[in-house]
């Protein structure tokens, strides 16, 4: 066990923060164990499931492989930072009307990679959906609300750009 | 709130979100994965190379040298602190570390505890065990006649009835042999124009909750408190204190959410091992699997069913002979209560005069079986509906007309003798029919796409009889809170539970506060298991909370107040204690009446509260030269009497018919000299976007159970019953072979098309 730590500096979720990371520790377990932030959780711990998904400068990671010390100097934000106080994002809000989960393990994955879906395609079909989703597995298999609640997250968007 | 007038609520049947929904899409909900307590070890578990042996010796040497080791446990440490370390809901067989020998590659044998889970992982790997090898046996069907036996000696629990004559049986891995005789089967067969007979396997699957196994234990050595991801707290309790020689008061358990159970957590999992480490320790302890050591700890039994049928010159099913072979693996768990609860439909929802059942719980040298989305209800349907099919292609009679012909209908005995009341084959049969539009003609595919069809219906009692407990709290502001030992895994019973609290008090759900699993507070509750909550809970919460309604009504009287009047609630209190004081307790328990099956014949007048009915229909191309298989149309179909949250019910229909799905294509645990080789996400599918049908439809039949809370029963496992026989015979529709094994992946369906033209392929 190497023993070499090192102080990091990045933005969490807007805000600027410090911590001391092992070279083995992981994004997942630096935001459970030094921030409680619980939102992002290791289940396969191999990149296959993506219930750890964390955004880093904006692009979705595995954070179960994602060594903490890589996240020096850049911006995090994780499923805690989506809402803006208790105001739900429009994902967010269309993942309850849809009932696009049951037991919300992988639900922070989904979501995160949702708002990176419809920042990519606003508007997408079943087929982009399906195809940008793929690296996210849900074991209850809501699979069909949570393609329901991608439309309507889209359609929500619009009419609050519009 | 009204206080006195009970009027409809209209709870009952609204598709509200569920209650929890903005703690699960803002990643704050709570999973015993996010407790962290100060001075906390964290536990890695050593684990059994062999399949079966002697264990000759444990090294920690090397590994206590590791900086930040804490301890490490073996049987030896545990005995110390629990004499007689064995637990299990039917037998008491399951040691919390090996003792002396072990039973299954996986099975845990040593712990090391260290404040940083990498400090025990590093340390887990330099514990050195030597064993001497035994031999081991692997398939249920040798397991029954080997001279390899898994357990020297039988340890039944006490707690059932029709397993006291085990106790200290030797020398066999037998662990329950169920028998059912009704009519007179051998005559039927004597007379039969026609008898059929096909033997049917399943595979090792298990459940893989996107959250692993997760227990956490403190304790001051006087009390104990388990955090743990359990569908059973109640059991965890009374088996965690009877472990510890305590009364059930000195121990708590506390379940938050689950991520996933689907069968999986239930009864004593991870439990035990961190009460004996707190108390061995006097330090918190977490245990948290990561997702291979799953694998190590409970799948779906494997079986092997043969099933014969007699039947006449038009079609009438005149008699059944089932024999099925559970591999329980090396702890029965659950096994036995599968192999009786499960064992005693294995004829199907079929009208059936004779019928014989020999249901037997083997003992193997696998990691241990146990309940998983339908209690072993799934495998039995895959052989009766594969069977079915053959039969009616084999006398040229439409599928569907031959089911109709034989169905169990209300009035009539099921095998066991039970006059079957709601049952609802009919209704999902005929439903599903209409929504693959049956008697429409049907495209055949054309060239090496080839297009088939077929539906399936199962069925499922209720796991009797079994007692739950509820209280409904009124406080003086008139707001409500229900104490309910149901655990929220996904299916959303805290909704619906609080749907049953507002239908009865006349407020809006969304309103009723539920306080769910901490046994310190939360009455008893059986467990969350086999789709029994609805109906079981059901009726506690409905009690409870008329019970309070009730109290509500006589503290008007007492304070003045007219029936029907509306003076709020708070009023009522304010009158009665001069300010914003005071409580109503409301308490509700339920048990069913039950009358067990007699030993030998399985008879009983009344052996289920309830049926369950589950029917899937599927049309699908079969790439003639690749094996391919595409489902073009899913349907499926439920009778789960009244549905108290239509949304969520689809949900489940959907969500199990989609897991069934990954039983039946993709998922199978693969086994060398009984070691998994393919314990991970990357080498065991579970369905994910790719797999998913083009069009699902998910509906509930109109149906009311007569003596259900509201008219409603269970869901959790009705989607997965029809799922794999559909498949299979919607591929022998398309293309004329029958794969008799799951899953059924492209390779064996294109093996069968080669072999069926005779050009077989080698091995
Ligand atoms: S836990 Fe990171 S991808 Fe599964
Ligand atoms: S909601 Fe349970 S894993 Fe997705």
């Amino acid at each position: 066990m190497s023993t070499a730590n090192k102080t990091i500096h990045f933005t969490l979720n807007g805000r600027p923060v410090t911590a001391e990371v092992a070279p083995h520790h992981t994004l997942v377990e630096l935001l459970q164990n030094q921030f409680n932030l619980n939102g992002a959780r290791e289940s396969c711990a191999q990149g296959l499931c993506g219930c750890c998904t964390v955004l880093v400068d904006g692009k979705s990671v595995s954070g179960c492989l994602y060594l903490a010390s890589f996240a020096d100097g850049t911006a995090v934000d994780t499923i805690e930072g989506v809402a803006d106080g208790v105001a739900l994002d429009p994902v967010q809000e269309a993942f309850i009307e849809a009932g696009a989960f049951q037991c919300g393990f992988c639900t922070s994955g989904f979501i995160l990679m949702t708002k990176q879906l419809l920042d990519a395609h606003p508007a997408p079909d079943d087929d982009q959906i399906r195809h940008y989703l793929a690296g996210n597995l849900c074991r209850c298999a809501t699979y069909p609300e949570i393609i329901r609640a991608v439309k309507l997250a889209a359609t929500k968007r619009k009419t609050v750009t519009a | 709130m009204n206080a006195i007038t009970p009027t409809p609520g209209g709870q009952v049947g609204r598709s509200i979100p569920r209650l929890e929904a903005t703690s699960k899409v803002t990643g704050r909900v709570e999973y015993v994965h996010n407790l962290r307590l100060p001075g906390m070890l964290s536990v890695k578990l050593v684990r059994s190379t062999v399949a079966h042996g002697r264990i000759k010796s444990i090294d920690v040497e090397e590994a206590l040298k590791v900086p930040g080791v804490h301890r490490i446990v073996t049987s030896e440490d545990v005995l110390k602190v629990i004499p007689v370390p064995y637990y299990g809901p039917a037998f008491h067989d399951q040691p919390i570390l090996a003792i002396g020998k072990v039973h299954f590659v996986g099975e845990p044998v040593a712990a090391v505890l260290a404040s940083d889970p990498h400090v025990a992982e590093q340390a887990a790997r330099l514990v050195v065990v030597d064993y001497e090898e035994l031999p081991a046996v692997f398939d249920e069907v040798e397991a029954l006649k080997s001279k390899t036996v898994v357990h020297e000696q039988l340890k039944p629990a006490g707690t059932f009835p029709d397993l006291k004559h085990l106790h200290g049986v030797r020398d066999t891995n037998l662990a329950l042999d169920f028998q059912l005789v009704h009519g007179d089967p051998a005559k039927a067969f004597a007379e039969a124009d026609h008898v059929f007979e096909h033997t049917f396997r399943t595979q090792q699957v298990l459940h893989v909750p996107l959250e692993p196994y997760v227990s956490v234990a403190e304790t001051d050595g006087n009390t104990m408190t388990i955090h743990t991801a359990s569908q059973s707290p109640s059991f965890v309790r009374l088996e965690i204190a009877r472990l510890l020689g305590w009364v059930e008061n000195r121990v708590r358990v506390r379940v938050p959410f689950l991520g996933g159970g689907f069968g999986g957590k239930l009864y004593i999992k991870l439990e035990a091992l961190v009460a004996a480490l707190s108390l061995i320790t006097m330090r918190p302890v977490k245990l948290a699997l990561t997702m291979e050591e799953q694998f190590y700890t409970l799948t779906k039994h494997a079986s092997t069913f043969r099933i014969k049928s007699a039947v006449s010159k038009d079609g009438r099913v005149t008699g059944r002979e089932c024999e099925v072979w559970w591999n329980g693996g090396a702890y029965a768990d659950i096994g036995p209560r599968i192999t009786q609860k499960s064992g005693f439909t294995a004829p199907g929802p079929y009208d059936i005069e004779n019928v014989k059942i020999d249901s037997y719980a083997l003992y193997t040298n696998l990691p241990p079986a146990g309940a998983l989305r339908g209690f072993g209800i799934p495998q039995l349907v895959w052989a009766y509906e594969s069977h079915t099919d053959l039969i009616a292609r084999e006398l040229k009679i439409d599928p569907v007309a031959f089911r109709r012909k034989n169905l169990l209908r209300d009035g009539r005995e099921q095998a066991t003798g039970t006059v079957v009341r709601d049952m609802g084959a009919d209704a999902c049969l005929e439903r599903a029919a209409e929504l693959m539009n049956w008697d429409a003609p049907f495209d055949r595919g054309s060239g090496t796409i080839k297009r088939g069809r077929a539906i399936a219906v199962g069925f499922k009692a209720s796991i009797s009889p079994t007692t739950s407990v509820a209280v409904v709290n009124v406080a003086a502001d008139g707001s409500c809170t229900l104490f309910c030992g149901t655990v929220d895994m996904g299916q959303g019973s805290d909704t619906a539970m609080a749907q049953l609290v507002a239908e009865v008090l006349n407020i809006p759900a969304e309103t009723v506060r539920v306080v769910h699993s901490d046994t310190d507070v939360t009455p008893y509750d059986m467990a969350t298991l086999g789709s029994r909550s609805t109906f079981h809970m059901g009726h506690a919460v409905r009690l409870a909370a008329e019970d309070a309604r009730a109290k509500l009504a006589a503290l008007a009287t007492e304070v003045g107040v007219a029936p029907g009047s509306n003076v709020p609630i708070r009023e009522l209190f304010v009158r009665k204690y001069k300010m914003q004081a005071g409580t109503i307790v409301g308490t509700g328990s339920y048990i069913p009446d039950y009358t067990s099956p007699h030993q030998g014949t399985g008879q009983s007048a009344n052996v289920t509260p309830f049926w369950m009915v589950g029917a899937t229909g599927i049309e699908l191309e079969v790439d003639t030269e690749t094996g391919h298989v595409k489902i073009t149309k899913m349907i499926n179909v439920a009778d789960v009497g009244r549905a108290i949250n239509p949304k969520i019910v689809e949900s489940q229909l959907s969500g199990a018919a989609i897991m069934q799905l990954g039983f039946t294509t993709t998922e199978k645990m693969e086994f060398e000299g009984g070691q998994c080789t393919n314990a991970s996400f990357a080498d065991y599918k579970i369905p994910g976007f790719a797999d998913l049908p083009p069009t699902m439809t998910n509906v509930v039949v109109d149906a009311n159970q007569h003596n259900g809370p509201f008219g409603a029963k269970g869901v959790g496992e009705s989607g997965t019953f029809g799922v794999s026989p559909a498949y299979a015979n919607a591929i022998e529709d398309a293309v004329g072979v029958r794969i008799t094994t799951l899953p059924i992946t492209p390779e064996k369906v294109y093996r069968a098309m080669c072999a069926a033209r005779n050009e077989p392929l080698e091995d």
